[in-house]
């Protein structure tokens, strides 16, 4: 997620997001990293009524404390447990995803928050040396799971402020992308019920419309003026 | 509760634009240290930065030069960046501020940095990281922590120290080591752990959202069998204070403004946003921008939540004129700190 632009913007009063669900079995999801973003997306999902595991690469007990004063009512579990959620967010340092399991997540619906920024973090061999999207990068890690990229393009802190309700004029939209045409599915519903507009960006690759340093990373937009970025991205270049 | 400032080094602009030489940048920021002492400030952090705009990359040397020309300041980093320094070079170097200031005025500050110029420049590995960090502060509070000035450390990312003195030692014996952080709830709860003070920088958003991290840091230091003074909080902001608050704004806007403008380019971030700056200049905003009575209000508001027992304002960026800082540092001293100490004293 970007942490910093979207920070300078001014609050808004807080509105619940929905709290319906009926449509699907979309109960639990499970978090692997418990830092600023990680916990970002607890809440929020917290607070849309989802059963909400956290994970890290430490013991338990050591997080325990972390996720019971930070994200009230998320329960702190070990990696392979937070990896049987319904679904799965990968919130961890890019740097890190390779200390990620693989095998853990095959077969898994995984939404992938992280961005390759790197004159934020720093250059990554993986990444720099890489045309490809980060996404699909990590999707080529995590070879059996069904990776969504989203989330990547909202700052930690106007995701626990910029949701509102379905049908709220200007709600906020947020992007997805992934090949994974089911797992997009869940994600949307996942993206709705945080209180954002879902928009489908197309497969895994055309998330390099809303990577750092695009408009749609740096900005706010609806989902119709998201669908206009998209598709002007999409367009073939004059070069 | 301690009123504070803290700086990068802000690099001048001349009237035709153009930043003028980092030296000079220096020079001002040593005079605001000994301006701040004379006005009865009672905390001055200085870097660690590695930029043209930003140039105090050296809170030691700085330090040590302000501990001779100052009399009562509490003198510390904002923040050390541990990660790519020889913790063992940081400690002498406070400690020979420490004797300098004849004893007591010295802390350091540790921390990994917001931003990552250090790795290349002094040839480190973002891969170790969080390695990086775990030992250099591992191996600074072990010299700390010695009775004798013998320091034997065993650890990953440094030479091993057999057994090797480390001097000059501090007049107290210790200097206060506080960590630094940015908001991660790992930070706090390490902290806790160590029986650390920590100091959180909360450059956006609303401050009192701090609060459960706050918590976390207190809760974890208990559950380690940390209790007493060295168990605290203080919190790093951004801020300016004028003798009114659309002046605290009409100076502050152009220095942000060059800053994200700055930071945008390296970034790609779009042009800075002013409604966004108004917003954050207003409570519960981010930046304490404004006359003494309303930073002072917003101070021991942020208190309800967090506790903290100081509170230090970042106001030189982007080129803030010299005079404005000097002003500040004048009001936060003689006009803020009675405000708040007088607020405090109502809540009791």
């Amino acid at each position: 997620m970007n942490s910093s632009a979207s920070e300078l913007r001014g609050a808004s009063p807080r509105r619940e997001a929905s709290p319906r669900r009926e449509a699907s079995d979309l109960r639990t999801i499970g978090i692997l990293g418990a830092g600023r973003v990680g916990t970002a997306v607890a809440r929020q999902a917290l607070k849309a009524g989802f059963e909400v595991r956290i994970a890290t690469a430490k013991p338990v007990e050591e997080i325990a404390m972390i996720v019971e004063i930070v994200t009230a009512g998320a329960v702190a579990v070990d990696a392979p447990d937070a990896a049987a959620a319904d679904l799965v967010v990968v919130a961890v340092p890019l740097h890190k995803y390779r200390t990620l399991d693989p095998e853990l997540l095959a077969g898994r619906t995984v939404i992938d928050v992280m961005n390759y920024w790197s004159p934020i973090d720093g250059e990554i061999a993986d990444f720099e040396d890489d045309p490809r999207t980060s996404s699909e990068v990590v999707q080529d890690f995590l070879r059996g799971a069904a990776l969504v990229k989203t989330l990547n393009h909202i700052g930690y802190h106007d995701l626990e402020e910029d949701g509102r309700a379905p049908g709220t004029p200007d709600r906020r939209a947020l992007a997805l992308a992934g090949d994974h045409p089911e797992a997009k599915e869940l994600v949307a519903e996942f993206i709705d019920q945080l209180g954002y507009d879902p928009v489908d960006a197309g497969p895994l690759a055309a998330g390099r419309a809303f990577q750092p340093g695009t408009e749609i990373f740096n900005g706010s937009h609806t989902a119709a003026q998201l669908r206009a970025l998209l598709s002007t991205a999409s367009q073939p270049s004059h070069a | 509760m301690e009123i504070g400032a803290y700086s990068f080094g802000d690099t001048q602009f001349d009237s035709s634009g153009e930043q003028t030489d980092t030296a000079g940048a220096v020079r001002n920021l040593y005079e605001a240290i000994v301006h701040a002492d004379a006005a009865g400030l009672d905390y001055f952090g200085v870097g660690e930065h590695h930029t043209a705009s930003m140039p105090a990359s050296s809170p030691g040397a700085m330090i040590a030069a302000a501990a001779a020309a100052t009399k009562q300041i509490t003198l510390g980093s904002a923040a050390s960046i541990i990660s790519t320094d020889d913790p063992v070079r940081v400690y002498q170097q406070f400690a020979t501020a420490d004797a300098i200031a004849g004893g007591g005025r010295i802390e350091i500050t540790a921390g990994r940095g917001s931003s990552v110029e250090t790795f290349p420049l002094f040839g480190y590995d973002l891969a170790d990281y969080d390695e990086l960090y775990a030992n250099k502060l591992n191996l600074l509070m072990t010299i700390n922590s010695s009775a004798d000035a013998v320091v034997t450390w065993r650890g990953a990312r440094r030479p091993d120290i057999p057994g090797l003195a480390v001097v000059p030692r501090p007049a107290a014996g210790r200097l206060p080591i506080w960590l630094a952080t940015g908001g991660n709830a790992g930070s706090s709860a390490r902290a806790g752990q160590l029986g650390l003070p920590v100091s959180y920088g909360i450059i956006g958003g609303a401050p009192h959202r701090f609060a459960p991290l706050a918590e976390l840091y207190r809760r974890s230091a208990a559950a380690a069998g940390h209790t007493g003074d060295g168990i605290k909080v203080s919190v790093a902001a951004l801020g300016l204070v004028a003798p009114t608050k659309q002046e605290a704004l009409d100076r502050f806007y152009p220095g942000w403004h060059n800053l994200n403008v700055e930071m945008g380019r390296l970034r790609g971030w779009p042009a800075p946003d002013k409604s966004a700056f108004l917003a954050q200049a207003e409570a519960p905003g981010a930046y304490y921008v404004g006359d003494p009575d309303e930073v002072a209000e917003r101070i021991v508001h942020l208190h309800g939540y967090m506790g903290h027992m100081r509170h230090f304002l970042q106001m030189d960026i982007g080129g803030l004129p010299h005079e404005h800082l000097l002003e500040s540092l004048t009001l936060l001293a003689t006009e803020v700190k009675p405000r708040v100490e007088r607020l405090l004293a109502r809540e009791r």
